[in-house]
């Protein structure tokens, strides 16, 4: 099972002109997604990697029946490309774009929060359900199908997590990519809430980072409404205070914010937290054995 | 983007906001024409670098020189003048390296009846910029959030809708602010709260914000951040940079499109992706060793992009073992491949390498390596990446 996308999923590339857009468009479509249309204004018409191109996103959802939408759009433009998406009523909107002001942010999610549409990102790799639907910039061999659903505000870290649980043999439920501004359009309690809800879920592993207090807030939804296991990993225990590292909200500002934080949060939810990035899969391996040796 | 006190306060006098007459000045002359300007009685003169704690910091050729003095004669402000100006100043917020100071803030005096703290920074958790006030001004905002956060206040506003006037109110009340004041406060909140939107700040501090004898708010001291993302949409802001106050080499990374933070260490780091390029640097330290850089080389890097990583990576003299760690999702094993080759022929890559590779095109990727006839260590895995080059940095 998943949350978010599957296999019905009907997904639209907002940017599709692009390079970006075109390439990633064309290995979604490799992997088995139903990417149905592409967007970009002035040119419509035609097609791109078979996929018929229109001018605007409702025109689009028309034609199409489109429910997703991936946005490959510069930054300057990535705010009203979400709100064009959410406003043709797009349920799943993921922003792949790095770059769009905070500002900007600010107010499409005052907008996004109170619509029926769900925005991942901005600046994040996508969701991934293995084996029926994949949005994003992810490589999609990594994944396999299993119980494991996995949060995490980076790219390539995501990466190298699925990757230690397919070796291990745990396999992935649905894998989202939050996002590495400072504000995002879905948080971990967000997304915990659905696996909470999914039974093909049948642990959580969060990955963090600097900036912030996202895995604080987690973690004390955690401890009181989450049932299943949960391991973790928190990126930059050595990152100085007061420089962005590369993320825009990878930031330690006034002291808050650090790893050693987060870290202390977590595990005093009980959640089993790696030392090491090598040690994630090792860790969610940990926490489904504790689960286990508990009932 | 970070500017300069005087930069700040020119930014908020030009959106209406209060702050006292003063003049930059890069030259002793010039700080002696400020003084007589601004009455010749009575100024501050004040070192501009982009850090925090002038006012104790002091001058690192001349320690009985501090980052900021009251001056009440020429000859005075002339002798400041020169103990800065050139010189460098060691502050709790610079390195122990200190900043060199290239100019001066010569600013009027002004009588000081109560000293009280504003910053505006966009919260997480609420989803927007805040403005917080406390009556604890001329302090460290940390130690008063530690020590006494009930007297803290947190006002959220919409960026659009800009602070509102029961805001000011509500905050004038808990600052214990009476009578013209609290219309001063008015003019200044709400002017402070539009800035922050009109100019896409990530940060505004001003601390401490004064409240003068007649009773008027006053911006003492002004410190202003640019979100960096916003600003393309800002060619009036773009001037304002000051580029001796940036790392060459993160400056020299950003014009290539790179992500790059220098640290202490003698391990060099090549990452794609943020996170992995911190986690990298975690795992260096775990196993022992010291990271010399963060480095996240993007998802799009071409060829000449990486080659120039390499560059800024080996101009750190520090540097004696690298350690690149790619996991291609866009980004193909065999461009980092080709690009590990390329540098090592221009560059002249003499130290040793350790390369983990994985992802899209690994195989082709770890090939293109393996029959170069180039001696690099290959590693599989994240933990033997960091052992290996650890152990080679030693």
């Amino acid at each position: 099972m998943s949350i978010l996308v599957n296999q019905q999923t009907r997904v639209l590339c907002q940017g599709i002109t692009g390079k970006a857009g075109q390439f990633h468009t064309q290995q979604c479509i490799a992997y088995g997604t139903k990417v149905v249309g592409g967007v970009t204004p002035g040119k419509g018409g035609g097609t791109i990697e078979g996929v018929p191109v229109f001018d605007t996103v409702i025109e689009a959802v028309e034609k199409t029946g489109a429910d997703a939408t991936m946005i490959f759009v510069p930054p300057a433009f990535t705010a009203d490309a979400i709100l064009e998406a959410a406003d043709a009523g797009i349920r799943t909107i993921v922003a792949i774009t790095e770059g769009a002001p905070v500002l900007d942010m600010v107010r499409v999610y005052d907008i996004i929060r109170r619509s029926g549409s769900r925005l991942i990102g901005p600046n994040c790799p996508g969701v991934i359900t293995p084996e029926q639907c994949k949005i994003g910039i992810m490589p999609g061999y990594i994944h396999r199908r299993g119980p494991i659903g996995v949060i995490s505000r980076s790219g390539t870290l995501t990466y190298e997590a699925v990757w230690q649980l397919s070796g291990l043999g745990m396999g992935q439920s649905t894998c989202v990519g939050l996002g590495g501004d400072p504000i995002v359009g879905t948080s971990f309690i967000d997304l915990l809430k659905l696996f909470e809800e999914d039974p093909g879920t049948e642990g959580v592993l969060m990955i963090g980072e600097i900036g912030g207090t996202a895995e604080e807030e987690a973690a004390r939804f955690i401890a009181e409404h989450f049932s299943k296991p949960v391991a973790a990993f928190i990126a930059g225990r050595t990152a100085p205070p007061g420089k962005r590292m590369g993320h825009a909200g990878a930031i330690i500002s006034g002291g808050k914010g650090t790893a050693a934080e987060k870290i202390a949060a977590l595990e005093a939810a009980g959640i089993v937290v790696a030392e090491s990035p090598a040690d994630m899969g090792a860790a969610m391996q940990r926490a489904m054995k504790g689960r286990e040796s508990r009932v | 983007m970070k500017i300069h006190e005087y930069q700040a306060k020119q930014v908020l006098a030009e959106a209406g906001v209060a702050v006292p007459r003063g003049m930059v000045a890069d030259t002793p002359n010039a700080v002696v024409n400020a003084f007589h300007e601004l009455g010749g009685e009575i100024a501050v003169v004040k070192a501009q670098i982009h850090a925090g704690g002038r006012g104790k910091g002091a001058i690192k050729e001349n320690p009985e020189q501090h980052g900021v003095e009251l001056v009440r004669t020429a000859a005075d402000a002339r002798r400041v003048a020169s103990d800065l100006l050139g010189h460098t100043l060691v502050t709790i917020q610079t390195a122990a390296e200190g900043r060199t100071v290239h100019r001066v803030l010569v600013e009027e005096g002004c009588r000081i009846a109560r000293e009280l703290y504003l910053g505006i920074v966009v919260d997480r958790a609420t989803a927007g910029p805040v403005l917080i006030a406390s009556s604890q001004g001329g302090m460290d905002i940390e130690k008063v959030a530690a020590e006494t956060p009930e007297l803290i206040f947190r006002e959220p506003f919409h960026p659009d809708l800009g602070l509102q006037s029961y805001q000011v109110r509500k905050l004038a009340r808990r600052l214990g602010l009476s009578g013209p004041s609290v219309r001063s406060a008015e003019k200044f909140m709400r002017g402070l709260c539009r800035v922050f939107v009109e100019r896409d700040c990530s940060l505004i501090e001003i601390n401490p914000l004064v409240v003068t004898a007649d009773g008027d708010l006053l911006a003492l001291d002004a410190k202003m951040t640019f979100d960096d993302n916003a600003l393309f949409r800002h060619s009036e802001l773009g001037g304002l940079r000051d580029l001796a106050e940036e790392e060459p080499a993160e400056i020299r990374a950003a014009e290539e499109g790179l992500s790059y933070v220098k640290l202490d260490g003698n391990i060099g780091c090549l990452v794609n992706g943020a996170g992995l390029a911190m986690s990298t640097m975690d795992i260096i330290k775990l196993h022992g060793g010291e990271p010399a850089n963060f480095l996240d080389v993007g998802g799009g890097a071409n060829v000449h992009q990486v080659t120039e990583a390499f560059r800024i990576l080996l101009d750190d003299r520090n540097v004696r073992a690298v350690l690149v760690n790619i996991f291609g999702g866009i980004m193909r094993c065999t461009t980092i491949a080709e690009a590990i080759l390329a540098a090592h022929q221009s560059v002249g890559l003499d130290l040793p390498l350790v390369v983990r590779l994985e992802g899209t095109e690994v195989e082709q990727g770890r090939e293109i390596l393996r029959s170069s006839g180039v001696d690099i260590m290959t590693a599989s895995d994240l933990t033997d990446a960091a052992k290996r080059v650890v152990a080679a940095a030693v």
